[in-house]
């Protein structure tokens, strides 16, 4: 399944890198073809309203999403992982604020607060990516807090604080290791959530900037078409989102069962 | 520990963490963005006008008072004015609550009903092809985006086939209003159920029309953590020694099964239900949207592209106080169902 | 006719490294009230034996041969419609562990009633309820804690409470599965004794399936000795203490600490139980026994009945002929 998972994503992100060489194409191009027209052998995937060749759109348009995904995941690393660590070993009343705080945001909507932190920062992939990186980086630290919790009281820590060892040392060398991966579960999940999250948030019309293509858009836009029966417009990129998300949650399934196996009936 | 005290404690722990709710969505709406009316104006706009709005909406004063005003003001159902028209908020969310929220039960009815239905399946035909096909269901359900969802159904559903409406909550007019008593006027603004109260039946058929599309979207899309929720506590709790002594009295199947094993795979499932409220919610917003159905997502969408900050702020609480409450009463429920809770 | 007839039964479980026989074309007959001991290692095939007399068997195991007669009725071609109407019935089972064999989101009396209705669907729910009153009495709980869960009982509270929603309706076989293994020693005394007492004053016939022959030894009257799937030896429980014959019984007696002599070696039979997927050739014990001959090494000995009704399987007895 992960292999599966992976050839999703690694395929899609290939295609998105290649895109500029390979659409035939300019996908913000307006007018290159008769506007609203289905697929045909001259645009494999129709256009849209427009006039925009499909096909080109949809080759080029998982970039924001994929920027997004990464850099909200790389946020979440970089804030919500050293913050866990931290808070749990120190515990305490620094440890209580920190998990109230956390667990606050936690139970809040997900969508909801990417929406309002979005709507307060204004457009762009990158207020896109903090919005989504600050609904999961509660994630991020309970899964590490409860490891580091664990691992705290186990023999070998506390026998390393016995030689004195220095904190840090502790934290990174002991701990660290082995909350990597159930981190790297809840990495996956977080990219296809984000994956999803982008794509709402562009559907209310937070994403970034109309010239930009990207599948989010075509959605959005696509929703005038549907009267008059133009699915074209919506399916393919709805299609490219939906291998998206469900390349990343496959790497999530697959690695959580190497990691976890599951007791042989 | 009783179930009473359980319950009183419960409620204590829940405050700060309203508490912190609510400070919070202060800090993102209010103090985030700088000044709010500034950005709502956008361009240059009178100062007269933001001066007006700004008193107005009381947001002249220093930001420690506002946060007071704030509070104190939710302490009496006042969510503040709306920067558009400066009518109240609170009112203009409560008479969209409704339409939310039977979106919201219908959508977990479907959710619930086939993601433990699937999941129980599953769990009796372990690694079969139902069993696989069942699981790879839930897996893709969960990665479409709601709306593209949604919009496929309108377009087959409505643009196609005709034979659903693809947006709305009913027909223009045919708004059910429930039932009067003698005076008394009962109506819950579900029109589901207002259309019973009144014993107009074609009303109740119409609304459930438009109103299936809408919350067989939003559920399809939920159901597939219920499906693995289920089918992993079934598996689990199948095998568990308690089923078998149960099966070694010679008790029913159907009383192993639901009796035993469920019931006991089912408390995961309510506290479940509690945590994908939210979810649903979000959802929801998506759906509404989608749908132009008129609830609080699509409130929150409308005011978002007005630029009607306080408006958004009103509604966000709202949602985070929905949700607390839900997290609740279901973790009340639990304790009702799950005795070792509360010791 | 004997109550319980087991004849040639053979139990099979499917696992990933091929196919192990748990139960080896074994026979033995049980009367109505009698007390038998089942004695074995773990992986004798004890366990087993007792779960597919109640046809219990986990996914993977399956009978494949024998019958097991029941008051003259085959059980192994029943469905399990008809197994489940006897089971609780005509012959119940006691589980190894009662901190989890009961549900723990039912009060105890609930336990009891609903057993009692299952069964018998005419009785009202105040007969019920005070069948469960008295069964909880038989077993020594007070019955005000009739509306009790149960993890508000101790370990050897709940095995109680275990037998007594196993002896409620009164079952002609009783099987209990090391009922006190998951308890300390002087709880355990104290159900053992219990569970003597019950099937003694109702008449019902017990299966004790034990490893701790000394268990046996006070309160069954015959004992079975189980070792890799074979049936060893079986005797009344007074000769089986005074002469065993077989050396694996031998053994297990003499592993059996003394409390009355001083300065005593703990004792143990060398080696270990064989891996049922690689059995030694001819007799499964010889590894293990200080009395093998060379004609262990080659044939495996068939049961050989004794003069005074005790039967044996071990070529030091006979069986050499073929």
């Amino acid at each position: 399944m992960v292999i599966l998972g992976s050839g999703i994503v690694l395929s899609i992100v290939v295609m998105t890198l290649i895109a500029p060489w390979i659409s035939p194409y300019n996908p913000s191009a307006l007018n290159v073809g008769p506007i609203r027209s289905p697929p045909s052998p001259q645009f494999p995937l129709g256009t849209n309203h427009l006039g925009q060749d499909m096909l080109s759109r949809v080759l080029c348009g998982g970039s924001i999403m994929l920027q997004v995904s990464v850099l909200s995941v790389l946020l979440c690393l970089a804030i919500g992982v050293p913050i866990g660590l931290i808070s749990s070993y120190v515990g305490g009343a620094v440890d209580k604020i920190f998990s109230l705080i956390t667990d606050s945001i936690y139970a809040f909507p997900g969508l909801v607060l990417a929406i309002t932190i979005a709507a307060m920062l204004g457009r762009g992939a990158v207020n896109m990516a903090i919005s989504i990186a600050v609904v999961y980086i509660p994630s991020y630290f309970r899964i590490v807090r409860s490891h580091v919790l664990t691992i705290k009281e186990l023999q070998y820590t506390v026998a390393a604080r016995a030689i004195g060892a220095k904190w840090y040392t502790i934290l990174f060398r002991y701990i660290l290791p082995n909350v990597v991966p159930s981190i790297l579960s809840v990495v996956t999940v977080n990219f296809a959530d984000a994956t999803l999250t982008a794509a709402g948030l562009t559907f209310v019309g937070l994403g970034v900037t109309k010239d930009i293509p990207d599948w989010g858009w075509d959605l959005t836009d696509g929703r005038v078409l549907l009267p008059s029966g133009a699915w074209w417009v919506i399916t393919f990129p709805g299609i490219m989102i939906i291998l998206l998300a469900l390349g990343f949650t496959l790497m999530g399934e697959g690695l959580s069962e190497l990691l976890n196996p599951r007791l042989e009936q | 520990m009783g179930l009473r005290s359980y319950i009183a404690t419960r409620v204590l722990l829940t405050m700060p963490m309203i508490m912190l709710l609510l400070t919070f969505v202060f800090l993102i709406v209010r103090v985030l963005p700088g000044d709010p009316v500034l950005l709502h104006f956008e361009k240059a706009a009178s100062p007269e006008a933001m001066e007006l709005m700004r008193r107005e909406l009381g947001l002249d004063k220093p930001l420690l008072d506002q946060y007071f005003a704030y509070l104190a003001g939710l302490l009496h159902g006042d969510l503040g004015k709306s920067m558009q028209d400066f009518s109240p908020i609170a009112q203009q969310i409560f008479s969209a609550f409704p339409a939310t929220l039977e979106l919201a039960i219908y959508s977990m009815i479907i959710a619930v009903g086939l993601g433990v239905f699937l999941g129980v399946r599953s769990s009796k035909s372990y690694n079969s092809v139902q069993d696989h096909s069942i699981r790879v269901f839930g897996i893709v359900m969960y990665a479409i985006p709601i709306f593209f969802l949604g919009m496929i159904f309108q377009l087959i559903f409505g643009v196609v086939l005709h034979w659903l409406p693809t947006g709305g909550r009913i027909y223009p007019g045919m708004e059910p209003s429930g039932l009067t008593i003698g005076g008394v006027h009962i109506s819950t603004g579900l029109y589901t159920i207002d259309s019973l109260l009144e014993g107009n039946i074609v009303k109740f058929l119409q609304a459930l029309r438009y109103l299936f599309l809408p919350s067989l979207t939003l559920g399809l899309v939920l159901c597939g953590v219920f499906i693995r929720l289920t089918r992993t506590n079934m598996l689990e709790t199948l095998h568990l020694d308690f089923v078998t002594a149960a099966k070694a009295r010679g008790l029913k199947e159907r009383t192993v099964l639901y009796g035993y094993a469920f019931r006991n795979a089912f408390l995961p499932v309510l506290t479940m239900m509690g945590l994908q409220f939210a979810a649903l919610l979000g959802g929801a917003i998506l759906t509404e949207t989608t749908f132009s159905w008129p609830g609080l997502g699509r409130y929150l969408v409308d005011r978002i592209n007005f630029r009607d900050y306080t408006a958004i702020q009103g509604d966000v609480v709202f949602f985070g106080l929905l949700v607390a409450l839900i997290s609740l009463i279901v973790d009340i429920l639990y304790a009702y169902f799950d005795p070792r809770i509360r010791l | 006719m004997p109550l319980l007839e087991v004849d040639s039964l053979t139990v099979e479980y499917w696992t990933r490294r091929g196919i192990i026989r748990a139960v080896d074309n074994v026979s033995f007959a049980l009367d109505k009230g009698e007390m038998l001991g089942l004695v074995g290692e773990s992986g004798s095939g004890k366990s087993t034996l007792g779960h597919s007399l109640v046809r219990l068997l986990p996914t993977q195991g399956s009978i494949v041969g024998g019958r097991i007669r029941i008051g003259g009725k085959d059980v192994v071609g029943y469905s399990e419609e008809e197994m489940r109407s006897i089971r609780g019935e005509k012959i119940a089972f006691v589980f190894q562990d009662p901190m989890t064999s009961l549900n723990p989101v039912k009060k105890i009396g609930e336990h009891l009633v609903e057993l009692i209705q299952t069964h018998k669907p005419n009785v009202s729910r105040e007969e019920a309820l005070r069948f469960a009153e008295a069964a909880l009495d038989d077993v020594g709980i007070s019955t005000e804690r009739i509306n009790d869960y149960p993890h508000q009982f101790s370990g050897g509270m709940r095995q109680r409470i275990m037998i007594a929603l196993a002896i409620a309706l009164n079952p002609d076989i009783v099987i209990a599965d090391e009922p006190t293994t998951a308890l300390d020693v002087i709880v355990q005394a104290k159900v053992m004794d219990l569970l003597k007492d019950l099937c003694g004053a109702h008449g019902m016939a017990l299966i004790l399936i034990t490893h701790d022959i000394s268990v046996v030894l006070e309160r069954c009257k015959k004992v079975i000795v189980m070792y890799a799937g074979n049936f060893v030896e079986c005797a009344d429980s007074v000769s089986l203490h005074n002469d065993p014959k077989h050396p694996y019984t031998q053994g297990l007696l003499r592993t059996v600490p003394n409390i009355e002599l001083a300065d005593q070696r703990l004792e143990s039979i060398t080696g270990s139980p064989p891996d049922l997927l690689d059995l030694p050739s001819g007799c499964r014990f010889w590894p293990r026994c200080p009395q093998a001959m060379k004609v262990c090494h080659m044939k495996g000995p068939s049961m050989v009945e004794l003069e005074n009704g005790c039967c044996v399987r071990c070529f030091l007895y006979g069986g050499l002929e073929q």
